[in-house]
């Protein structure tokens, strides 16, 4: 029950990563492939953010010290225990909006081969194909 | 197919579980990824930048490279989409492609209130950008909401309205300069003196004591590049629909 | 954080991303896959992480479901399985 208790979040991680690959390599639908492969990347997001979640932080925006009336250096709490890991969500940060880059294309793949051949199954297609 | 999915996906999944006990435990403070560069942004991001949002100062100054080939990224996103998927107006007789049923959007409801909306949104979108050092934020965010203000548009009133108001040249464009605003910030930036992207070498432009216009160099180069990140990604999100939706043709839309 | 909270969310994103997959219509399926990012960008503010929060929501619960359901509504709007 430790265990869980410490590594819950990894294991939904792991569901997640599963249920993408899974929808990737099996569906036949090919949107349904793209949206397999839009949940892969939010499994991979959501593991680097977890990483960086600290126990009884708060958000990485430098807090003022109470009763601070100018906006100097010295009027901010900087202590790095406090506030939770930057690091990682400015990484995120540039993934997801690569991954929306990358489902755009995607899709506009799947548009041209439905043009091409008709049908956007893949079993047809790799019927078609022979 | 479907069986030899499930059993890859079961073994991946056995494999990344048994190899759980190496990872640090969750909320741990002095765990390595929390422990050498980002302890070292934190401490010094006030006095270096003067921004207090640990999250943009390091996206737009510290690792700037990072964020600029990012919006390249996206650039070439909208390159390569046009490439494929754009038609030729002249060749409707020749292709004879079969298209779904049009229905056009009846816009007595929805586009009046798209339309009461829609000025809010942008406004709101630009409030995010130039509020980035404070809260959260940024260029990307205010991006996404200012084409989602477009698109919102597009839906409602019909692709061809939304069209004439930004055409196709002036978004292509526009994904073009975004890119080069922020390059020419770093150019910029070279001429005088410093290494590409170091904003504290613009601190001639300030004024005032070389120790304090470094500081404020910074803290305003971030804001401009911010403003190129933001062009790409509008025009990005508005042509991305536009070719998405009429296939190609852009002449009308859902 | 709450426990029970977060243990809700958990099991919804979870519930979430299987109905997307194996929902026949598609137009059903991309409205589903807003819910996902939604629900995703609640677990990412009750973790800490406000900015990908917000550019999350702005990006997979706005113009990710827009770009499904055009997509969508050009093709078939039944898949096979």
């Amino acid at each position: 029950m430790a265990w869980l208790e410490a590594n819950y979040n990894y294991l939904l991680v792991i569901v997640l990563l599963m249920i993408g690959l899974w929808a990737m390599i099996g569906k036949n639908n090919l949107i349904k492939k793209c949206v397999g492969m839009c949940i892969f990347q939010n499994a991979i997001i959501m593991f680097f953010i977890s990483m960086g979640a600290k126990a009884g932080s708060t958000i990485p925006i430098l807090k003022l010290k109470e009763g601070a009336t100018t906006y100097g250096v010295n009027d901010y709490i900087i202590d790095p225990t406090q506030y939770d890991n930057p690091l990682t969500q400015i990484l995120m940060l540039t993934a997801i909006v690569v991954g929306v880059a990358t489902l755009g294309m995607a899709l506009t793949l799947v548009q041209k081969m439905y043009a091409e051949y008709g049908t956007c199954e893949e079993d047809e297609i790799l019927e078609k194909i022979k | 197919m479907k069986t030899l999915a499930l059993v890859i996906s079961l073994l991946m999944g056995s494999i990344l579980v048994v190899s759980l006990d190496d990872l640090p435990a969750w909320g741990d403070v002095n765990s390595p990824a929390n422990s050498h560069v980002s302890a070292y942004y934190l401490d010094n991001t006030m006095q270096q930048t003067g921004v207090p949002n640990v999250v943009t100062s390091v996206l737009a100054d510290y690792r700037g490279f990072d964020t600029m080939f990012e919006t390249g990224v996206v650039f070439v996103a909208v390159i390569g989409i046009m490439a494929i998927l754009r038609r030729d107006q002249r060749l409707e007789d020749i292709e004879k492609v079969e298209r779904p049923p049009y229905f056009p959007p009846d816009p007595a409801i929805t586009g009046v209130a798209a339309r009461f909306i829609v000025p809010f949104m942008q406004i709101f979108g630009l409030y995010v950008l130039a509020h980035g050092h404070y809260s959260p934020g940024g260029g990307f965010q205010a991006g996404v909401i200012l084409g989602a203000s477009v698109i919102l548009l597009a839906m409602t009133n019909g692709l061809n309205g939304a069209l004439s108001r930004l055409t196709e040249d002036w978004f292509v464009l526009l994904s073009g300069l975004g890119f080069l605003i922020f390059a020419g910030v770093g150019l910029a930036c070279m001429f005088y003196g410093g290494n590409f992207l170091d904003y504290s070498a613009l601190a001639p432009l300030m004024g005032g004591e070389p120790s304090v216009a470094a500081v404020k160099a910074r803290y305003h180069a971030m804001l401009w590049v911010e403003i190129g990140v933001t062009f790409t990604v509008m025009s990005a999100m508005f042509a991305i629909y536009s070719y998405l939706a009429s296939d190609g043709w852009m002449d009308r839309g859902l | 954080m709450i426990w029970l909270y977060d243990f809700g969310l958990l099991v919804l994103v979870i519930i979430a991303a299987l109905l997307t997959l194996n929902l026949r219509d598609l137009m059903g399926s991309a409205i589903v896959f807003g819910t996902y990012s939604f629900l995703m960008c609640l677990l990412w503010t009750v973790m800490g992480a406000v900015d990908v929060a917000f550019t999350e929501a702005a990006v997979g619960a706005g113009v990710s479901t827009v770009f499904v359901i055009a997509t969508a509504y050009n093709i078939k709007k039944e898949a096979k399985d």
